[in-house]
């Protein structure tokens, strides 16, 4: 390997440009004998060892890592709980791929990134026009971080006196313990509201609304993917009891399903990365969006637009006394980095998709998931969607075998689905694996 | 929808908003499946063509700074190059998994995690790993919900306070708050580095942990790490290395070598992964063996030449939805493994030897030194803003400015590894063009931008958030 090109080098960093010539002029400039003697390390913290790892060219780690890859079993997954896959047009990844889009930072000079923070300014829009809601941050991590968010905005929030978040008793496991750290160091303490066939078990929460609410939290649609049916008494609830609405939910659904303001929400959470960003593992973007009362309790960057000197409408970060690097200790959360690039390719692929798009692919969301859910229902010992409720994308399965041994008879088939329990499994239908669903219904039928 | 456009003049290098070229409004109900009452009455979004949107963006992406354009020496965020084949390696489709495969079915991507754990273990001298904060900032609140747990799980339940150096960043104070704690706030010495008798004063039984960066955040070395160290261990805190400045030490010191018993790691910084227009990263939390029991759930680990998930016992939880940012994991792993030893050993020495350079060249004064992979200039009596403002005119990306607080009209400067001489030799002309023009060219730019200096006042006095409040507005 010696004697490979620069490009190929493996004895250093081939990302550094110098050349041996560079490197000596340099330390010459820098009066300095050799590169380690730039190093102000005492010898007692000094690292002398090797770490161990052997450099690869770039053509062979390509193929190792295509090999670990490989690895994975190729499978049809029918998975979702929080983690959804759409179809992601070619050119979202095409166009945000764009080097000066993604080795770009944060907006500190606007100057010379009018292209990105015109284009955070259109997702913040984008959501507002979706939720009802005037002001949309540039992303949370993911859906569990916005509600923890959420949760500490309604904690702040002046005129609230209670300290109790109420979250569904079907949350997904996940959400929960992010939230449970996230209110650690605060008085704020969350407990559960029970569910009735899938959604707000709505008498029950009525009796447990009160003064000492803080934040009641509803999703919809909800983890076990079920419409939910009450928004507007939850709106009522909340409003009556003078505590926060928060409504999860994601950027697919919300083409569809009731306008988020129109129910009384004060805060919208989820998924947005629904849109925008394939299977990756979890990956996410969360979504952030709230009233205008408050503004200065929003969490993360906020874009604004503004004038420059010509008069010439222009875009720059707003209101960063809120942030942690001017406000410290003070600021209303300690994100910095965020999610940004996927937020712009949510609003990539919601602008590809349109209003038309957007509400055909709920509307397939909801047909499938109940078409899907029929078609298991029919095969004996099978009992589909286990809620009474509308559903998009997902539903619940009731087996009268061993739910597992029915998902590990699916898995060898060629199909992932999740299990929630001794007879309960999850299946999840979007336009991805849509065509796949008559293989799903046989797979189905001989495993049980 | 037409906006305020008119008032903003006619410019031909205007870019009008998506919801400028045309928007439609969609009958919901009517074509829905579901009854009325659970859908929206109507929905109105732009309609763009998708050759339409090919434009859009891309114009978008050449009115933008990036690496890819030129140098962008921002201290503390390093922004180095990010090279192409780790951008390759993360749309492997094979590696596009939902988050709740079975462990067997998905046994690539945890040898994936489980091998970079390792990795970064071993350069940060660290005996345990978790990949899940998805940000440098996440991977703090981590690291400090970790230290009160193990605080908590001794019965040492009157620790209370967070040191935090006065340098450090500002997600270190917001970290601390965020967990509950009250912070206490330590000045830097004379020397620009922690005061041995202010950290003294500032530590006592109620110290839970001191947060530090190594090198600082004007470039300079914590020689005194071992005695830090003892001073907070001998007061029953903990030591906290907060890694955004890791890339100046990879392969010749290590934090646990050092003392530190819980650490970050921003991979995005150290080992070139983008920064996406402001993330994702990744915040992966390094912490020696006591504390591994604490780590989130779940972790991998390697039994019988299988992976698998596991939940420590005493673990704090969770602190993402999923397994943190798995792209982000997977272009980290690359780019180590591309290096290996003698690669990034080799990049801390060419970031160090690219900011000495630089600042050999300018003509500003440095009040601290000898400094590793990024220094502070001081503009003097100019202010650092307009200065930086200048330099857009000059082409380039300015530094960070007017902090880190202790220097005054700071220019933290971090040109990273990736810059040759002649690139530094141009950055240099900028920095000095800058400073030596009159009060007035200051005042005035930039002139040469697309976009002229921005009002942010006006922008705060009246948030106009999205295109609807463009047109609440006059």
């Amino acid at each position: 390997m010696t004697d490979a090109g620069r490009h190929e080098r493996v004895d250093g960093t081939p990302y550094a440009p110098h050349t041996p010539e560079q490197t000596a002029a340099m330390l010459e400039a820098v009066g300095a004998d050799s590169e380690a003697d730039l190093f102000d390390v005492p010898s007692e913290v000094r690292f002398d060892g090797d770490l161990g790892i052997e450099p690869r060219s770039e053509r062979e780690l390509r193929g190792e890592l295509s090999e670990t890859f490989a690895r994975n079993d190729d499978l049809t997954e029918f998975l979702g709980r929080d983690h959804h896959t759409h179809y992601v047009p070619s050119v979202v990844d095409d166009l945000s791929q764009r080097a000066e889009f993604l080795t770009s930072y944060t907006q500190y000079q606007p100057e010379i990134a009018q292209g990105f923070l015109q284009a955070l300014f259109e997702y913040q829009s984008l959501v507002a026009e979706l939720t009802g809601l005037p002001v949309a941050n540039c992303s949370m991590y993911d859906a569990a971080s916005g509600l923890a968010e959420a949760a500490r905005l309604a904690g702040r929030v002046r005129s609230i006196s209670g300290t109790r978040v109420l979250v569904p008793e079907l949350l997904h496991e996940n959400k929960r313990a992010v939230l449970d750290n996230y209110v650690d160091g605060t008085d704020l303490e969350v407990a559960t509201y029970p569910m009735d066939d899938g959604n707000v078990d709505i008498d029950a929460l009525s009796g447990l609304v009160g003064e000492d609410t803080a934040l009641v939290y509803v999703e919809n649609p909800t983890v076990r993917g079920t419409i939910e049916e009450h928004l507007d008494e939850v709106g009522t609830i909340t409003d009556e009891a003078g505590s926060l609405f928060c409504l999860g939910t994601d950027m697919a659904a919300l083409g569809l399903l009731e306008e988020p303001e129109s129910v009384g929400a004060d805060v919208v959470v989820g998924e947005a990365d629904a849109l925008g960003l394939p299977t990756a593992y979890g990956m996410g973007l969360g979504l952030f969006a709230t009233r205008e009362s408050f503004l200065r309790q929003v969490p993360g960057r906020l874009v604004g637009a503004s004038e420059d000197e010509s008069g010439r409408r222009t875009y720059t970060l707003t209101l960063q006394t809120r942030e942690q690097h001017i406000r410290k200790e003070r600021a209303t959360s300690n994100i910095c980095t965020n999610q940004a690039w996927i937020a712009l390719r949510t609003a990539m692929h919601l602008a590809w998709l349109g209003p038309d798009g957007l509400v055909d692919l709920g509307n397939q969301c909801v047909r499938e998931a109940t078409s899907l859910a029929g078609d298991l229902d029919e095969l004996a010992g099978v009992h589909a969607p286990v809620h009474d409720r509308h559903h998009f994308r997902e539903f619940a399965v009731r087996t009268d075998q061993p739910a597992p041994a029915v998902a590990a008879d699916l898995e060898s088939e060629g199909f992932a689905v999740h299990v929630l329990d001794d007879h309960l499994l999850q299946v999840c239908v979007t336009d991805v694996n849509a065509a796949a669903t008559d293989e799903l219904v046989a797979a189905f039928e001989e495993a049980i | 929808m037409n906006h305020d456009q008119a008032r903003f003049g006619d410019d031909d290098r205007y870019e009008p908003l998506l919801s400028e070229t045309g928007t439609a409004t969609v009958d919901v109900g009517s074509e829905s499946p579901l009854p009325d009452e659970l859908t929206r009455d109507e929905l109105e979004l732009p309609t763009s063509s998708e050759p339409e949107l090919s434009r859009h963006y891309t114009r978008l992406s050449q009115m933008n700074w990036s690496v890819e354009t030129g140098p962008y020496p921002l201290g503390s965020c390093t922004m180095k190059y990010n090279p192409s084949f780790t951008e390759d390696v993360a749309a492997d489709p094979n590696a596009a998994v939902h988050p709740e495969r079975s462990d067997e079915t998905i046994q690539g991507s945890l040898e994936l995690l489980a091998g970079l754990q390792d990795y970064l273990a071993r350069i940060g001298g660290m005996d345990a790993v978790t990949l899940q904060p998805p940000a440098g900032a996440a991977g703090e609140f981590t690291g400090i919900t970790i230290a009160k747990a193990y605080h908590e799980s001794r019965d040492d339940d009157d620790r209370s306070e967070v040191i935090v150096p006065a340098s450090a960043h500002g997600t270190n104070f917001a970290t601390a708050a965020m967990a509950g704690y009250d912070v206490v706030e330590l000045p830097s010495g004379e020397d620009g580095r922690v005061d041995l008798d202010a950290l003294e004063a500032a530590v006592s039984e109620r110290t839970a942990a001191l947060m530090l960066t190594n090198p600082n955040t004007v470039g300079l070395f914590e020689r005194d790490i071992e005695e830090i160290a003892e001073v907070v261990h001998d007061a029953g805190g903990l030591l906290y290395y907060d890694g955004a400045n890791l890339n100046a030490l990879l392969g010749r010191a290590r934090p646990g070598d050092m003392g530190f018993d819980v650490m970050h790691y921003n991979v995005h910084k150290t080992f070139a992964t983008p920064h996406g227009g402001g993330g994702p990263g990744a915040g992966p939390v390094g912490v020696r063996e006591e504390l591994a029991e604490f780590l989130p759930r779940p972790r991998v680990r390697e039994r019988n030449g299988e992976y698998e998930l596991y939940d420590p016992e005493r673990s704090i939880g969770k602190v993402h939805g999923y397994q943190g940012n798995w792209l982000v994991l997977v272009k980290a792993y690359a780019y180590i493994a591309r290096l290996g030893d003698s690669g990034l050993e080799d990049a801390s020495a060419k970031a160090v030897l690219n900011a000495n350079y630089l600042a050999e060249q300018l003509e500003y004064d440095i009040p601290y030194g000898p400094f590793h992979h990024e220094f502070a200039a001081t503009a003097g009596d100019r202010d650092a803003a307009d200065v930086a403002k200048r330099m857009l005119d000059y082409g380039v990306h300015p530094p960070t400015t007017k902090w880190p607080e202790f220097v005054p009209e700071a220019m933290l400067t971090e040109p990273t590894e990736a810059e040759n001489k002649a690139s530094l030799d141009d950055l240099a002309a900028a920095f000095n063009a800058a400073i030596a023009d009159s009060d007035e060219e200051l005042a005035a730019a930039p002139s040469k931008t697309t976009a002229r200096r921005i009002d942010q006042a006006t922008a705060a006095r009246n948030p106009r958030l999205s295109w609807h409040a463009l047109d609440d507005t006059e």
